[in-house]
């Protein structure tokens, strides 16, 4: 078996200042997976973070989520989106204090749908592990991060990492 | 892992990419080998003569089985061909999307199995073209003094069903992991386009 390298950095965005969106754009189809590391905060608290593919604006996220918030643990699902939800109690603070990890898997293939994989934790609110479905056979070129009601804290960081296979 | 320099007042900063001009970093977490399951399905995934060059192993992948079901049937894991009773102590916590995260407080074990069940997963008898995500580490894969734990994270939705969940799994046996066996339970089929990426971790 052949072994070569594999995890790759393509780019990363720390915020300057308060921002609206974050957006990856031209992500090259020459990985297998995506993987994206967000440390980030919003400048009212308890906003949630979402993001889009492909600039899609149709109902065509949904979401399933195990989370906890220290005292109970719960399920539950968001349908027929019109962007994917990335927390539940892992949302954004008034600091830099969540993280948001997202496992894009065979993002670029043009035959299923595309299922990621995420986990979300703010230590003020909760923890969470969720699944999200894009309703698309498209290979996914560009991802937009946004919040529900504000924008993301200076500083912020958004990191994204392409995961090739042999 | 990679570690990335962040740059203070910086907008995007691109590493290249395309992958052929990309900079990488390190080389701690390598590409072994990839199956495809192609256009007539397939019983067996195999990853044979692992090298012993990492600490662990991850297995990435999206899949789906050739049943009608709608999501009940395993994922079966085996190492180095071992199908004697050596498994066990499986758990799972988990949520599918109402209420309480189901098993969250204990879990499920079982007794001394076989093989490791690490996912329930798609299959025919759900939406088309939905497959789980699986992440897999099997952690210190080479050790020969101690028995190996595996850990995944796995899910599937499917806009109004689905779970996301967490497995154990261990393996009571001290030989370093040289080959991995996937199937599907009740001898069913990946379906095509399943896929399995095999990685090694460096310590």
């Amino acid at each position: 078996m052949a072994a070569g390298m594999t995890y790759f950095p393509i780019a990363t965005n720390t915020l300057g200042s308060a921002t609206s969106s974050v957006t990856f754009s031209s992500i090259s189809g020459s990985y297998t997976d995506l993987s994206i590391v967000i440390n980030s905060g919003s400048t009212a608290s308890g906003q949630d973070i979402r993001c889009r593919f492909n600039s899609d604006t149709g109902s065509n996220y949904s979401f399933t989520y195990l989370t906890g918030n220290g005292s109970a643990a719960s399920s539950n699902r968001a349908t027929s989106q019109t962007f994917m939800p990335l927390d539940y109690n892992g949302y954004l603070s008034g600091s830099i204090a969540t993280t948001t990890i997202i496992n894009c898997m065979n993002y670029s293939n043009s035959t299923t749908y595309k299922t990621i994989l995420g986990r979300f934790s703010t230590t003020a609110f909760g923890t969470d592990a969720a699944v999200g479905l894009w309703r698309s056979t498209s290979a996914i070129t560009s991802i937009e991060f946004l919040t529900s009601a504000s924008t993301f804290l200076a500083g912020s960081t958004f990191t994204l990492y392409g995961i090739a296979a042999a | 892992m990679p570690l990335i320099t962040t740059l203070a007042n910086a907008s995007t900063r691109g590493y290249g990419g395309l992958r052929a001009g990309a900079v990488s970093f390190d080389s701690e977490f390598e590409s072994i080998a990839t199956v495809t399951v192609g256009s007539g399905g397939q019983s067996t995934v195999t990853f044979s003569s692992i090298p012993s060059g990492f600490t662990h192993l991850q297995i990435r992948g999206i899949l789906r089985n050739t049943a009608g079901t709608a999501g009940s049937l395993d994922l079966f894991m085996n190492f180095n061909s071992d199908t004697s009773t050596n498994y066990r102590a499986y758990k799972q916590i988990g949520g599918t999307g109402s209420g309480g995260g189901f098993a969250a407080a204990s879990g499920t074990s079982t007794a001394a199995t076989n093989k490791i069940a690490p996912a329930a997963f798609a299959d025919d008898g759900n939406t088309a073209s939905i497959y789980n995500g699986w992440i897999c580490d099997i952690l210190d894969y080479r050790n020969t003094n101690k028995y190996k734990v595996t850990r995944t994270l796995t899910g599937q939705d499917f806009n109004g069903s689905g779970a996301i969940r967490f497995f154990s799994g261990l393996w009571m046996s001290t030989s370093a992991i040289t080959s991995i066996d996937l199937t599907v339970e009740g001898g069913n089929n990946f379906k095509q386009y399943t896929q399995f990426a095999l990685y090694g971790i460096k310590g």
